[in-house]
């Protein structure tokens, strides 16, 4: 089965990609699929450790691309989940050091093998954001309830689409219920109709996603938190299941709505 | 009733909706790359143009950006001046 390779972006930083990278790769890896992700954030890795592998770094993606190790040597494999591979970025040089064409490469590479390249993006619109775009047949755009994301979201869908990589599809991370309640947050509703694209998914609030970052496990394995569960529908989803979007809304809402009729169907 | 207009008063002073009505302006801009400004002159020249032509009412021409889903379309409402409202006036 030949892979999809997805790319997860968002234009502004700190809004989530790494960590929802993270937590859709182990997701996905957990019902057995193969699946790699690639860190495209050269200079700012990040992705090892939130997954709990800086430990494990020989080789990363600008060795790979240069030369100096076979693809497999810098592909780092989780103990706990055997499928799933990291690709690290270098830690020491820049966006410049890969080319939009060896990402599409590299890609290739691994397409026979592997049913899922996760391609973590960096922030910006720059070098880096091309690099990681390249080779998807799919994009994944992460935004929160705020208005600079949003915004910045929204340029990075113009440019998805410009690349003809779209349609994206939209994670809404970071949601307080009892904020939007209350008036004070926008809603998913809200950011949905500003941005009009599909819907992916929605990652309420959770302090369990620090904790986890803080142990290098990624949420989605713990079955008892409410942002695991999320990334674990996102996975579901891309299988192409349906499943009803998590209530976090106030009861009045169209999507707590759409997702109690889904729930009263599906039993 | 007073509780009705309590109710729209205070979704209108309420941050999310705040957040949401300068986000609705301000995307048509970052799409379209069109400020206020040149939507205002665009109207002015699109006025000088019609006019050689055809008698408009050029106090309630109206040009604005309409959007549907992620396209942005340009509407230009030019009422023009009937022979009628001419006699009158």
């Amino acid at each position: 089965m030949p892979a999809k390779v997805i790319t997860i972006t968002s234009g502004k930083g700190g809004v989530g990609k790494t960590t929802a990278t993270a937590n859709i790769a182990a997701a996905l890896a957990t019902s057995g699929a193969k699946v790699v992700c690639i860190d495209a954030d050269i200079g700012l890795r990040n992705l090892d450790v939130v997954l709990g592998l800086e430990n494990r770094i020989v080789y990363d993606l600008v060795d790979v691309v240069e030369g100096r190790c076979r693809l497999r040597q810098a592909m780092i494999r989780d103990k706990r989940l055997p499928e799933l591979y990291l690709i690290p970025a270098a830690q020491t040089r820049d966006k410049s050091a890969v080319s939009p064409s060896d990402m599409v490469r590299l890609c290739d590479e691994l397409r026979a093998e592997y049913e899922w390249i996760l391609i973590d993006s960096p922030a910006g619109i720059e070098r880096g954001f091309r690099n990681a775009i390249a080779p998807a047949d799919m994009s994944i755009v992460i935004t929160n309830p705020e208005v600079s994301a949003v915004r910045d979201a929204d340029r990075i869908i113009g440019l998805i689409e410009a690349e003809e990589k779209g349609p994206a599809r939209l994670i809404i991370n970071r949601i307080k219920p009892e904020m939007v309640k209350k008036g004070d947050m926008l809603s998913a509703e809200d950011v949905l109709e500003l941005l009009a694209i599909e819907l992916l998914g929605l990652i309420p609030e959770d302090e369990e996603v620090i904790i986890s970052t803080n142990r290098g496990v990624p949420v989605a394995l713990d079955g008892k938190s409410r942002a695991g569960q999320a990334f674990r529908n996102i996975a579901s989803r891309l299988r192409g299941e349906k499943v009803p979007f998590l209530e976090l809304e106030d009861q009045s809402g169209i999507l707590s709505q759409i997702g109690r009729f889904l729930r009263r169907g599906g039993g | 009733m007073a509780r009705i207009i309590d109710r729209i008063l205070n979704r209108q002073t309420n941050s999310a909706y705040q957040a949401k009505e300068r986000m609705k302006l301000l995307l048509v801009h970052d799409r379209t790359n069109l400020s206020a400004k040149v939507l205002e002159d665009l109207k002015d020249e699109l006025i000088g143009v019609i006019s050689r032509h055809v008698e408009i009412d050029e106090k309630a021409v109206r040009i604005e950006i309409s959007q549907q889903g992620r396209e942005q379309r340009l509407i230009a409402d030019i009422p023009l001046k009937t022979p009628t409202r001419r006699r009158l006036g």
